[in-house]
């Protein structure tokens, strides 16, 4: 069957720089002496340790679990013992740290036993749960959940594989397809199996022909190993930025434009990185959990290349590993259109860690000096999601914050870079873009606090006005009763109590005058 | 087709804010952002309808059987002055809906000269109740039109890279200045009647 | 004919009937003169009393309760429930804005940004008090080795946010605490502290985009 092909709007054709690190095959990573393992390795929460300072782990153990249904686990990448559970600098464009595990490796790398579960003989809660236990996060860089995707109660008609890689510089999915492709297919079976898709469409971009050749091949293996299978398909699609983008590679695909404030299961599809499928047969097929990945070194190096780092490796060793070549002035994470310069080479490499470029001024000249803005309309013709970022560039310019998020709908925007590129006028579009969603989100947060601190003012407010009422009542009911005793003939008592006092006191009661 | 010219030319010929220089301080006023221009744009054209007909009626079958035409401006004010005040009340209680549209600007309308200038006008220019219906009407599209295209223009001024003086209210008045020689423009549709 | 173009935008007499302060020629004596006065007198004053009536009616029929404008205050304040306006919480300060009682720069949490929301919701005068609130949000932290567990902070809070009970150690839900200070007075051996809330890559934001100085020509 010929897939047809449909074409995303916009979009960039950037030099793609992938045959610098494609060439070498997949090598492994050195221990290093230290590994700084966060907790926070998802999109939807962290994880809580399980361990304590001083406790030797085993390569794979589990070592914090998920704090709620939306977190995932993580797991020690080698086997060795927990030194520090303290705060370190993350891979985070801010550079601030939060909670991690520090693990010393005892270079033993014993492993934990592992235990394979057959997807044929496991259900469908099985299979989820231990994909959750597994710490599978998205690997094209997003880190959501694969658990809670994957488990979502849609009719899905269409499982897509994403090979595109459209990013340039990275190479790492390509080198992974390439050596790993029976694996990626195994895995596209088994979330199959828990989505009940009709196809699996593996869309990989036309300039990785081997990839494409491999995948193909592992593809060809499975359908002739089992006759009642599924349909696996490896199409190439032409290569366009932002292609890999998960809207982008459906709308290429299957011709579906997910709109606004949709997700694609909404329409039947779901999207998975070869990565993920990849982790998940390993979880799965030979119950490994989630504690390496594919990350390509690059740029201003001597060895570009593809390596398979722990997770916890710090940027720093990895670079150490490749050859750093002088003239290096920053660290990049992930690819030049959507990654970050790196404040900090200490930082750990994490699940969602895909490339680490060295970035010298000879290979990314510095920007020229920004002009101003004539509203020309380049970077809405190169939008791939329809956006008009000159209009949210002016409104997050004038910091008109309801403007962007409800007019020009600034959360659609996908930061992939391509009106920044474009730009004739070298404005740095996708910085004022961040800035004013990170504005926007923090306002959203101080409006949440201020409803919540409303709402326990006036509840106290009313818990004190309750509490005065009632105390207000208690008074008045003895008051009633101790009235309504008096008119019951007490009037005895009285008399006798006045009787007490005039005989102790007779010379007061008859020399003092009666005040009333 | 002259009930149209009627519209037509107080829509754009002779547009109540740049051509005849009418109702300035909601103009300036509310025109900070596209939606309040918009509510004013609403609420104006509401009031402004109802007052050049409900003018016209006075004019016609009070004022002038007494012959007490110049007493137009005393009686206009008074009767728009309620009008509006009786309007708020009824949409306040019953319909909450219209009220998160108009709410604050139709009390800020009795202050508009628009309002009352308009009536004046018609009943000037001797228009009949028809008439004077499309006059409001279209006087008020045009103030609404106005008031839009400005609120568009601020909205983008206030993140334009507008010199440290002229920020602000100045800019606005200049601009106001060069729409107003925009629309002077229209004087020209008079050649294909 | 009506132009499209009339020139006669300003007030024309062309069609308008003539202006005349009475019929026939006017003089300035008898009872005469008092008609057109006592026309005018009558006709403005039946029109003031018919629109005085419709107004009393539609006061009286459509009144609505409740102030749907405090409301609106309500929602612009932080909600610190600091009572640095001398209003005992945000929601009578709001209730003293909407009926004209109060400043509207008396917010210290909200700040010049604060007022200046509320001056263009209500078309009130801005007036700046020099207050920013660029701070970072702080929160009270109680010294739990110094507190002696006199339950006095516990009755401050405004917003339920401290937990203990007497003769036992007292803590601060910080997910809940405004930083008002209002449990800084009353506490006898001063073990509340305000900390700023640590800044994580979670509630951490992007900086706005510097720009440089241009290079011209």
């Amino acid at each position: 069957m010929i897939q047809r092909l449909f074409r995303f709007r916009g979009g960039i054709e950037p030099p793609p720089h992938k045959q610098e690190s494609s060439a070498a095959p997949i090598r492994p990573a050195p221990l290093p002496p230290k590994l700084v393992v966060p907790l926070i390795q998802s999109s939807r929460g962290s994880a809580r340790t399980i361990v304590t300072v001083g406790d030797k782990v085993l390569k794979g153990q589990c070592i914090g679990e998920p704090e709620d249904a939306g977190g995932t686990a993580i797991h020690a990448p080698t086997s060795g013992t927990v030194t520090e559970i303290g705060r370190y600098p993350m891979a985070h464009p801010s550079g601030l740290a939060s909670l991690a595990i520090v693990l010393e490796p005892d270079g033993e790398e014993r492993w934990i036993t592992p235990e394979p579960l057959d997807p044929a003989h496991a259900s469908r809660e099985e299979l989820l749960l231990r994909i959750q236990a597994s710490g599978i996060v998205g690997m094209g860089g997003a880190v959501f959940p694969s658990h809670i995707k994957i488990g979502k109660d849609a009719a899905v008609e269409t499982l897509l594989i994403n090979g595109a890689e459209c990013e340039p510089w990275i190479t790492c999915d390509d080198r992974l397809m390439r050596e790993r492709a029976a694996d990626i297919v195994a895995g596209a079976k088994i979330l199959h199996q828990l989505n009940g898709a009709r196809r699996i469409l593996i869309g990989i971009e036309d300039n990785k022909p081997e990839a494409i050749a491999a995948m193909a091949a592992a593809a060809q293996e499975s359908r002739s190993g089992d006759k009642a299978g599924v349909n696996v398909e490896v199409v190439p699609i032409p290569t366009r930025y932002p292609a890999g983008g998960e809207k982008q590679l459906i709308r290429v695909l299957t011709g579906i434009e997910v709109p606004a404030g949709k997700i694609a299961s909404d329409f039947g599809v779901q999207c998975f990185n070869v990565g993920t499928a990849h982790a998940v047969c390993r979880a799965l097929a030979h119950g490994e959990a989630m504690i390496s990945r594919i990350v390509t070194v690059t740029g201003n190096v001597e060895r570009p290349g593809n390596y398979e780092v722990l997770l916890g490796t710090p940027v720093s060793s990895l670079l150490a590993l490749c050859g750093v070549r002088p003239g290096t002035n920053r660290t990049l994470m992930g690819g030049p259109m959507m990654g970050f310069a790196l404040p900090s080479l200490d930082a750990p490499i994490t699940k969602g860690s895909n490339c680490i470029i060295a970035a010298s001024p000879a290979l990314f000249p510095p920007p020229p000096p920004e002009q101003a803005c004539i509203r020309c309309g380049t970077c809405a013709r190169a939008c791939p999601i329809g956006l008009q970022p000159f209009e949210l560039y002016w409104a997050s310019r004038a910091k008109r914050f309801d403007d962007a998020a409800g007019r020009y709908h600034i959360f659609d925007c996908i930061e992939c870079g391509c009106c920044a590129y474009v730009c004739p006028a070298h404005i740095p579009l996708i910085d004022y873009f961040r800035f004013a969603k990170s504005e926007i989100r923090a306002r959203d947060e101080e409006h949440k606090a201020a409803d919540q601190a409303r709402a326990r003012f006036e509840s106290r407010a009313a818990r004190l006005e309750r509490e005065k009422a009632e105390k207000a009542a208690r008074l008045a009911a003895k008051a009633a009763e101790t009235r309504a005793s008096l008119a019951a003939g007490d009037t005895a008592l009285i008399a006798a109590a006045a009787q007490r006092t005039q005989a102790q006191a007779p010379d007061n009661a008859t020399t003092t005058p009666d005040p009333t | 087709m002259s009930y149209l010219f009627v519209v037509l030319s107080a829509v754009l010929v002779n547009n109540v804010v740049f051509v005849r220089i009418l109702g300035l301080c909601p103009f300036m006023g509310v025109s900070k952002k596209l939606e309040t221009a918009l509510g004013m744009g609403m609420a104006t054209t509401f009031v402004l309808t109802i007052a050049s007909g409900t003018s016209y009626l006075i004019d016609h079958y009070l004022l002038a059987p007494f012959d007490l035409a110049y007493l137009r401006t005393l009686a206009f004010i008074v009767v728009i002055a309620a009008i509006v005040q009786i309007t708020e009340l009824v949409i306040h209680k019953t319909s909450p809906m219209l009220q998160q549209v108009l709410g604050i600007y139709l009390p800020l309308i009795t202050t508009n000269c628009a309002v009352l200038g308009i009536p004046l006008l018609s009943a000037g220019l001797g228009y009949g109740l028809l008439e004077s219906l499309l006059f409001g009407f279209g006087s008020a599209a045009g103030f609404t039109l106005a008031l839009i295209l400005f609120a568009g223009i601020r909205e983008r001024l206030e993140g334009a890279d507008v010199p440290l003086p002229f920020r602000g209210v100045p800019i606005a008045m200049m601009t106001a200045g060069f729409m107003s020689l925009a629309f002077m423009g229209f004087a020209g549709l008079d050649r294909f009647h | 004919m009506l132009s499209w173009a009339s020139p006669d935008w300003i007030v024309s007499t062309k069609h308008a009937p003539p202006i005349r302060y009475g019929s026939g020629p006017a003089r300035l004596t008898g009872p005469d003169f008092l008609q057109p006065m006592l026309a005018a007198l009558i006709v403005m004053t039946g029109i003031a009393l018919a629109l005085g009536a419709a107004l009393g009616y539609a006061a009286f029929h459509f009144k609505v309760e409740g102030n749907p404008i405090a409301e609106q205050i309500d929602a612009l304040l932080p909600q610190t429930q600091c009572a640095q306006c001398g209003y005992p919480g945000c929601k009578p300060y709001a209730e003293a804005v909407a009926s004209g009682e109060a400043e509207i720069n008396l917010c210290t949490p909200g700040g010049d940004d604060g007022a200046r929301k509320l001056s263009e919701l209500l078309g009130r005068e801005f007036k700046p008090r020099g207050v920013t609130v660029e701070k970072l949000k702080t929160v009270a932290l109680i010294d739990e080795q110094t507190c002696i567990g006199c339950t006095l902070c516990i009755q401050a809070c405004p917003v339920d946010a401290i937990v203990g009970s007497a003769k036992q150690m007292h803590t601060v839900v910080s997910r809940i605490c405004t930083g008002c200070e209002l449990c800084l007075p009353p506490c006898p051996v001063d073990c509340i502290a305000l900390v700023e809330e640590p800044r994580t890559p979670q509630n951490w934001r992007w900086k706005y985009p510097a720009t440089g100085l241009k290079v011209v020509a």
